[in-house]
C-alpha cells in the first residue's frame, strides 16, 4: 500500500484543489486542535511517538526539534518550511506542493499553533516556478476560506504563511543559508550555535523543517503518533517518499513504509532500465555514500539498515546506476556540482571542492596519476568536518565512497586514460 | 564565571566568552584571519580550529563560546592537522611571490604559514586569478592575493556605517569588490589596509616605497582633530614614509581617520617653507635665521614702541602645541599686548568672561558607546571627528541609543538618527529654544528650569520633532537610569562658529542641565582646550580674534596660520594683513595667504617637533619629534624662544618643550 | 523610479507585503527577478535601481544578483534554455539532449544564436530528476522526459 500520507490525494482528480483535500478530511485536524485548544505539549508528544525524523536529510527527530523552540518569548516567532530541494536525485517536495499543497499548509498551521509562531515562510526551489505558482494559489484558497490569517476558527490563534521563491542556489537548502536568503542576502550558512530555535529568521526563534516533515503532521495528528510509527519500523517511523531516478524503468516518487527492502522499491520503480544489471546505488542523494549492488540489494530503506550498509537514508533520493555507468565520470559530475554550489565563504570548501574537481577532471582527461587517488582521499578528509556547514562533508562523501568501492575502476582509468566501461569514451 | 582549561592552563572567564578571547587572555597564540576583536564574527577562514574535549571534529575558536569545564587543545595532533590543512587550502590559490608583494614582511598569511603551515605543497592544478579593482586614490588592490576573510566588508559595514564593499559571486569565484568600479568613500577607509591580513589591500601612497623592516617606528599624537589619536610615524632615512594607528582603546581603539593616516604626504610637499624669508618690496628673499629673527624682532619692537603694545595682534592656530601657545602669549605680554587669541573661526565672543574653567567634551571618548541618548547640535561629526562619529555609531548599533540631530545640514551620519531637526542656520536658536521649552513642559522636569530662560522661551512654538527630541532626551516613559543618566548634549563646529553661539551655548547647557545629560563642546582642533589653558585668549578688555581684524593692527604675529583660510572672515583678514605695517609669520608652508607677510619663519610641523597637545576630553599628551626638521626649519617653540630673547623679554630660556 | 515600469513596481510591492515593514531587503530576490523579467537581464543600472527602491546599498543587491544562478548579468536570447546535466539527468541521456540542442542551434553553452532567439545554459539539479532528462525555459517553463524529437517539437513552438 503506497501514497498513504503526503500523497493521499494523488489518486483523486485535481489532487491539489482545496475541495479535494477537504473531501478527505483536510483541515479538520487543524480545526479540532485549534478550537479544542489542544495543549502544545500533547501535540509534541504525539509527534515524538510518531517517530517522525526530519525528511530533509539530517533525520533529526521532529518532535524533539519542536520542543527546542522557546515556549515563552515576547516577540514574534517564525516557522520556515524548506522546499528548496536541490540535492541531485531529490524531487519529492516538489510533488507535495504541486499535488497536495494544502496538507503542507495544514501541517505548518498545526506546527505554528504548537510552537506559537505567528508567521511562516515556505522557501521554494528556484527552478520549479510553475509549482511555486501552484502553491501561491493554494495559499490564496486557504486564506479565502479562513484557514490562514487572523483569528483562525474564531479563536485567538493567527497564522500567516507566505511563499519565498529561491533563484538557483543549492546551498539555500541548508537551513541557516535559507534563513539568510529569506532575509534577502546571499545564501551563506551561519555558524551554529546559535541554532535557529534561538536565533533564526530576523534573529527571532525559528523552526525549520522539510516539506515532507510538515506534510506528515496532519496525518499524524489525525490518526495518532503510534499509527504513523506503525507504518514504518523501529527507529524509522512512518512512511517515506523515495525519489527514484536514474536507470530504472519508472523513475518517480514512491511513498512507502520505512524499512521496505530495496529490491521491492526497485521493483515498484519497474525494475532496471532496459533490463540491464544493477551496478551501484546512491540511496539518499550524493551527500550519502554510494553503495555497490550487492550491498544495497541486501539493505532495507530505513535509517538503521542503510547505516549498517555503510551509507544513510538522507533525503531518500535513490539514484540507480547500471552496468553502463562509468563511476569516474559520474564522480566528476558530482564533484563539479559541489564545486559549483559551494557558497564560498569558508576556506576548506571554497578551495577544496575546486581542487577535488580539477583532479578528477584531469583523470577523466587521461592525465591522471596513481597518487591522485590518495590525494583525493586526503583532501576530502581535510574538507570534511572543518567547514561551517555540512556541504563540506557532502562534497567529501562521494569522493571517498566512490574511490572506496570502485578503486580498480579509477586505477584502470588512470592507467589507460579511458573508462573501463565500454561505451564511455 | 566559568572555569576552562586551554593547553592545560586553567582560566576563569565570563560566561559567553569565546575560546579565542580566553586564549588571548592567557597569551596562548591561536592563528586567525577572519576574526577581529572589533568586528562581528564570521568564522569563515577556519584557521583558528582547535580541538575540544568530547567533540569529534575541531571547532573554530573564534566562534565557539567556552562552556564550564571545557578542555581545549590548540596544538594537539588533531588541532595541528586541522590548522595545517586549512593553511594548505589557503595557499593553493594564493600567489607565492612574497618578495614582490607589498605586504611582504608584515603579512599574517606569510607569518602563520611559517608557523602553522605544512611543509609540502601538493597542489598542481591551475591557480585562480582575480582582476584588480579600482576603489579610489588611497587603497591599492591586488585581488588575486585575497583570502576572502571579509574583514574589509565587515569593517565598512559595521564601523564605517555603510556597506561599500561586498563579496560577490559564489564559491571559488567569490571576490571582494565595490559596486561597479565605485570608490570607497568612508573617512575611515584606510583602516581596511591594516585589517587586510594579506597583500590584497595596500596603501597607494606608500606602495613600494619601503619594506616594513626598513622603517623606524616613532610614537606620536595625531593633529588633525580634537581626539588626540595615538599614531606611529614610520620613518626611513629621515623621511616620514607612512602613519599608522597605535592602539589606544580609550581614544582611537585600533583605528585611525584617513586624514590622520594620509596627511603625511604634505610634509614633504613642494609647498613646504624650508628657509627663512624676508619680503623686500614685492620680492621674497631667502635669508639666514639670525637676520630673519633680528628683522622680525626689530620690526615688532619698533611697532610696539611707536604705537604701544595694543598695536600688535597675536593669532595662534588652535592646532599649535601648548608650548608654542604659551610662548606666543608671553611675547605678547612682554610687548604689553593683550590681543592674543586662537579662536580664529569664532564670530560670537559674548560668552567671554563668563566662564569658569574651559569648555570641553564633558565626558570621555570611551563613554560614548555606552550612551543611550545623545543630542548633537550644529556639527557634521563624520568630517569633524570621524572616530567620534564611529563611537556614536556603536552606541546606536549596539546600544540602541537614540540620536538626535539639530543641524543646518542634512548630511547622512551613516547611523540611525532617531530624531532630526534640520533648519536654516538662523533658525537654530529658535529650534533649540523649542527643545528647551518642550523639555521644561515635561512635568517631571518643569520645576528645575532656570528662571533666566523663561524670557528666551516666550513666544516659541514647539514643533513635533523638537517635542520628540525633548521626550527622547528626558527619557520619558523609558526606564533609563535617571540617577546617573547615560545621555549627552554636544556642540559641534557649526555651533561654535555660529554668530549666535552665546545663545546656542546657554540654551544647550540648560537643556542638558534639565535632563541631567552630560554637556560638552567638541573641540574643533587638536589643541583648542590646551590653548584655553595656556591662556592664548584676549587679556582683559583686549581684542579677540575677530575684533583684531575688524580694527586692523599695525603689526601681527601669526603662529601656524594662514589668515584668509583659517579666520572667520577671509576678506577682513586679507585687508587687515595688507594694511598692517608688519606681519611676522611662523609657518610650515608658504602660501598665497601669506603674501602680505613681511617675514616668514619656517617652523616644523607636528612630525618634526616635540610638543604637548590637550584633547577635547582634557587629556594632556606630549610627543617627541619623529624626524629632523626639513631644511632650515626649526621647532616653533625654539623660534619663539629666540624671538623672545631678541626682543629682550624676561624668562625665555627654556631649552626643551 | 523611472527605470522600472509601474507594473513591475506593483509586483515588487506585492512581494514586500510578505515581510515585516522594516525588512524590505527580504523582497530583494523577487524584486531582481521581476526586474529581470521586465528588462530581459540585470544591468548595473537595473540592479542599482532595485536597490534604491528597497533602500539598501547597491553592493548588497549586487552580492545577491551574482550569487544565484538564475539571474542573468548579461543579455540573453528571447528563449533561455537551461539544461540540467547533473547525475540523474546524465544517467538518462542529458548529454544526448545537449548534443542535439547544440547541433540544432549551432551554439555551445553560454552562447546566443545570432538572431537572439536562443541562449543555451548548463544548469544544476532542478529538483525534477524523475522527469529526466529535462531543461527549463526562461526560468519558468519546465520541459521533462526529453528526447531529440520532443526537443525539436519544443523548439518549433519557440518563435
Ligand atoms: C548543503 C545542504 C543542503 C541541504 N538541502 C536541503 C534541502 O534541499 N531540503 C531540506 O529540507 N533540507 C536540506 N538540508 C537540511 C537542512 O539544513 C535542515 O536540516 C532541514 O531542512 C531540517 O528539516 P527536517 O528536520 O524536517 O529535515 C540541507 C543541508 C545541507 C548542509
Ligand atoms: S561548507 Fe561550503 S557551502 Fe558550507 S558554508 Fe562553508 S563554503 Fe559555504
Ligand atoms: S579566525 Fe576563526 S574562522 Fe577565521
Amino acid at each position: 500500500m503506497a501514497n498513504e500520507v503526503c500523497f493521499r490525494t494523488l489518486h483523486l482528480p485535481d489532487p491539489a484543489a482545496l475541495q479535494t483535500y477537504r473531501s478527505i478530511g483536510g483541515y479538520e485536524t487543524l480545526r479540532r486542535i485549534v478550537t479544542a485548544r489542544m495543549k502544545p505539549t500533547e501535540i509534541i508528544q504525539q509527534v515524538k511517538i510518531s517517530g517522525l525524523r526530519g525528511r530533509g536529510g539530517a533525520g533529526f527527530p521532529t518532535g524533539l526539534k519542536w520542543s527546542f523552540m522557546p515556549r515563552y518569548f515576547d516577540g514574534i516567532k517564525y516557522l520556515v518550511c524548506n522546499t528548496d530541494e536541490g540535492e541531485p536525485g531529490t524531487f519529492k517536495d516538489r510533488d507535495i506542493i504541486r499535488y497536495n499543497p494544502h496538507q503542507l499548509i495544514e501541517g505548518m498551521a498545526i506546527a505554528a499553533y504548537t510552537m506559537g509562531a505567528r508567521v511562516g515562510y515556505n522557501y521554494i526551489h528556484g527552478e520549479i516556478w510553475e509549482d511555486y505558482v501552484t502553491f501561491e494559489r493554494a495559499l490564496e484558497e486557504a486564506r479565502a476560506v479562513g484557514f490562514l490569517g487572523e483569528n483562525l476558527f474564531g479563536t485567538d490563534f493567527s497564522f500567516d504563511l507566505h511563499a519565498h521563491h529561491g533563484y538557483g542556489a543549492y546551498i539555500c537548502g541548508e537551513e541557516t543559508a535559507l534563513i539568510e536568503s529569506i532575509e534577502g542576502k546571499k545564501g551563506q550558512p551561519r555558524f551554529k550555535p546559535p541554532f535557529p530555535a534561538s536565533f533564526g529568521l530576523y534573529g527571532k526563534p525559528t523552526n525549520v523543517n522539510n516539506t515532507e516533515s510538515y506534510a506528515s503532521i496532519p496525518w499524524i495528528m489525525q490518526h495518532g503518533g503510534q499509527a504513523f510509527q506503525d507504518l514504518g519500523v523501529a527507529n524509522s517511523g512512518g512512511t517515506k517518499i523515495f525519489s527514484v531516478s536514474g536507470h530504472v524503468e519508472r523513475p518517480g516518487n514512491y511513498e512507502v513504509g520505512m524499512g521496505m527492502p530495496f529490491p521491492e522499491l526497485l521493483a515498484m520503480a519497474g525494475g532496471m532500465w532496459r533490463g540491464r544489471r544493477l551496478k551501484a546505488v546512491i540511496p539518499g542523494g550524493p551527500s550519502t555514500a554510494v553503495l555497490p549492488a550487492e550491498a544495497i540489494m541486501g539493505a532495507a530503506m530505513d535509517y538503521d539498515s542503510l547505516a549498517q550498509a555503510g551509507s544513510s537514508l538522507g533525503a531518500g533520493s535513490v539514484i540507480v546506476m547500471d552496468e553502463t555507468t562509468c563511476m569516474v565520470q559520474a564522480l566528476k559530475r558530482l564533484s563539479y556540482f559541489f564545486f559549483e554550489e559551494s557558497c564560498g565563504q569558508c576556506t576548506p570548501c571554497r578551495e577544496g571542492t575546486g581542487w577535488l574537481y580539477r583532479v578528477i577532471k584531469r583523470i577523466v582527461e587521461g592525465k591522471g596519476r596513481m597518487e591522485d587517488l590518495d590525494l583525493l582521499t586526503d583532501v576530502s578528509g581535510n574538507i570534511a568536518g572543518r567547514t561551517i556547514c555540512a556541504l563540506g562533508d557532502a562534497a567529501a562523501t562521494p569522493v571517498l565512497s566512490f574511490i572506496k568501492h570502485f578503486r580498480p575502476e579509477f586505477e584502470y582509468y588512470i592507467q589507460h586514460g579511458r573508462s573501463l566501461v565500454i561505451g564511455n569514451k | 564565571m566559568i572555569n576552562i582549561e586551554i593547553d592545560g592552563k586553567p582560566i576563569q572567564v565570563a560566561n559567553g566568552t569565546t575560546i579565542i578571547d580566553a586564549a588571548d587572555r592567557l597569551g596562548i597564540p591561536i592563528p586567525r584571519f577572519c576574526y577581529h576583536k572589533k568586528l562581528s564574527v564570521a568564522a569563515n577562514c577556519r584557521m583558528c580550529l582547535v580541538q575540544v574535549e568530547r567533540f569529534n571534529k575541531p571547532l573554530p575558536a573564534c566562534a565557539t563560546p567556552a562552556t564550564d569545564g571545557m578542555k581545549i587543545w590548540t596544538r594537539s595532533k588533531a588541532a595541528v592537522a586541522a590548522q595545517q590543512s586549512v593553511m594548505e587550502f589557503l595557499l593553493i590559490n594564493h600567489p607565492l611571490d612574497c618578495p614582490i608583494c607589498d605586504q611582504g614582511g608584515e603579512c599574517d598569511l606569510q607569518d602563520i604559514a611559517v608557523a602553522y603551515g605544512a611543509p609540502r605543497a601538493r597542489y598542481s592544478e591551475e591557480k585562480r586569478v582575480v582582476l584588480n579593482k579600482n576603489i579610489g586614490p588611497l587603497i591599492a588592490t591586488d585581488m588575486t592575493r585575497c583570502i576572502q576573510c571579509t574583514r574589509c566588508v565587515r569593517f565598512l559595514k559595521e564601523i564605517g556605517g555603510m556597506m561599500e564593499l561586498g563579496l560577490v559571486n559564489r564559491g571559488e569565484h567569490a571576490e571582494i569588490t565595490a559596486y561597479v568600479d565605485r570608490s570607497v568613500e568612508s573617512e575611515l577607509s584606510g583602516n581596511i589596509i591594516d585589517l587586510c591580513p594579506v597583500g590584497a589591500l595596500t596603501s597607494k601612497p606608500f606602495r613600494y616605497t619601503a619594506r616594513s623592516w626598513e622603517l623606524v617606528r616613532r610614537p606620536s599624537i595625531a593633529a588633525h582633530d580634537g581626539l588626540g589619536s595615538h599614531i606611529e610615524v614610520q620613518v626611513k632615512s629621515g623621511r616620514v614614509m607612512r602613519v599608522l594607528p597605535r592602539e589606544k582603546e580609550s581614544i582611537n581603539e585600533c583605528w585611525l581617520a584617513d586624514r590622520d593616516r594620509f596627511a603625511y604626504e604634505g610634509l614633504s610637499g613642494a609647498e613646504r617653507l624650508t628657509v627663512p624669508m624676508i619680503r623686500r618690496g614685492d620680492a621674497w628673499v631667502e635669508t639666514g635665521w639670525q637676520e630673519a629673527l633680528e628683522f622680525a624682532a626689530s620690526r615688532l619692537l619698533d611697532t610696539t614702541q611707536r604705537h604701544g603694545g595694543e598695536a600688535l595682534g597675536v593669532l595662534v592656530s588652535p592646532n599649535s602645541t601648548m608650548e608654542e601657545g604659551h610662548l606666543a602669549r608671553k611675547i605678547a605680554q612682554g610687548l604689553g599686548c593683550g590681543n592674543t587669541d586662537h579662536r580664529l573661526r569664532r564670530s560670537d565672543f559674548r560668552l567671554d568672561g563668563h566662564f569658569q574653567g574651559t569648555p570641553w567634551m564633558g565626558c570621555n571618548i570611551a563613554d560614548l558607546p555606552k550612551m543611550d541618548r545623545v543630542l548633537v547640535i550644529g556639527g557634521n561629526l563624520r568630517n569633524e571627528h570621524p572616530l567620534l562619529a564611529n563611537r556614536l555609531r556603536q552606541a546606536v548599533r549596539m546600544n540602541g541609543a537614540e540620536l538626535s540631530l539639530l543641524n543646518p545640514l542634512d548630511d547622512d551620519p551613516l547611523m540611525r538618527a532617531a530624531h532630526k531637526a534640520i533648519c536654516s542656520p538662523n533658525d537654530m536658536v529658535n529650534v533649540l529654544s523649542q527643545v528647551l521649552k518642550a523639555m521644561s513642559g515635561l512635568q517631571r522636569l518643569s520645576l528645575c528650569l532656570p528662571p533666566q530662560y523663561g524670557r528666551l522661551l516666550e513666544g516659541v512654538r514647539v514643533r513635533d520633532n523638537t517635542l520628540a527630541m525633548a521626550r527622547s532626551l528626558a527619557g520619558l516613559g523609558q526606564d533609563y537610569d535617571l540617577v546617573s543618566p547615560r545621555s549627552a548634549v554636544f556642540l559641534g563646529n557649526i555651533a561654535q562658529h555660529h554668530p549666535r553661539y552665546a545663545e546656542i551655548y546657554s540654551l544647550a547647557e540648560a537643556v542638558a542641565a534639565l535632563c541631567g545629560a552630560t554637556f560638552g563642546v567638541l573641540s574643533e582642533a587638536a589643541n583648542r582646550v590646551g590653548m584655553d589653558l595656556a591662556g592664548v585668549l584676549p587679556g582683559h578688555g583686549a581684542l579677540n580674534a575677530r575684533s583684531m581684524l575688524e580694527n586692523p593692527r599695525e603689526a601681527y604675529l601669526l603662529v601656524n596660520i594662514e589668515p584668509e583660510l583659517d579666520c572667520h572672515n577671509a576678506r577682513l583678514a586679507h585687508q587687515a594683513m595688507q594694511a598692517a605695517g608688519c606681519v611676522v609669520a611662523l609657518t610650515a608652508y608658504r602660501s598665497e595667504a601669506l603674501q602680505d607677510a613681511d617675514v616668514l619663519l619656517p617652523i616644523a610641523p607636528y612630525t618634526e617637533t616635540s610638543g604637548t597637545l590637550m584633547s577635547m576630553e582634557g587629556r594632556v599628551q606630549s610627543f617627541a619629534a619623529a624626524v629632523r626638521p626639513l631644511g632650515e626649519c626649526r621647532p616653533g617653540w625654539k623660534v619663539l624662544r629666540v624671538l623672545g630673547n631678541l626682543l629682550g623679554l624676561e624668562g625665555f630660556d627654556h631649552d626643551s618643550s | 523610479m523611472k527605470m522600472l515600469s509601474q507594473e513591475s513596481l506593483a509586483k515588487i510591492d506585492r512581494e514586500l507585503a510578505k515581510y515585516p515593514a522594516d525588512r524590505r531587503q527580504s523582497a530583494l530576490m523577487s524584486a531582481l527577478r521581476i526586474a529581470q523579467e521586465e528588462k530581459g537581464w540585470l544591468s548595473g543600472e537595473t540592479i542599482e535601481c532595485v536597490a534604491n527602491y528597497l533602500g539598501i546599498p547597491p553592493i548588497a543587491a549586487l552580492e545577491v544578483a551574482t550569487f544565484y544562478n538564475m539571474y542573468d548579468l548579461a543579455p540573453v536570447g528571447r528563449h533561455k534554455i537551461t539544461v540540467c546535466t547533473n547525475i540523474s539527468c546524465m544517467l538518462r541521456g542529458a548529454d544526448e539532449v545537449v548534443r542535439h540542442l547544440q547541433r540544432r542551434l549551432g551554439i555551445g553553452f553560454n552562447e546566443t544564436t545570432p538572431d537572439d532567439r536562443f541562449t543555451l545554459k548548463e544548469g544544476e539539479c532542478m529538483g525534477c530528476c524523475g522527469g529526466a532528462p529535462l531543461f527549463h525555459i526562461n526560468n519558468t517553463r519546465m520541459c521533462e522526459w526529453l528526447t531529440p524529437d520532443k526537443v525539436d517539437e519544443i523548439l518549433e513552438g519557440l518563435k
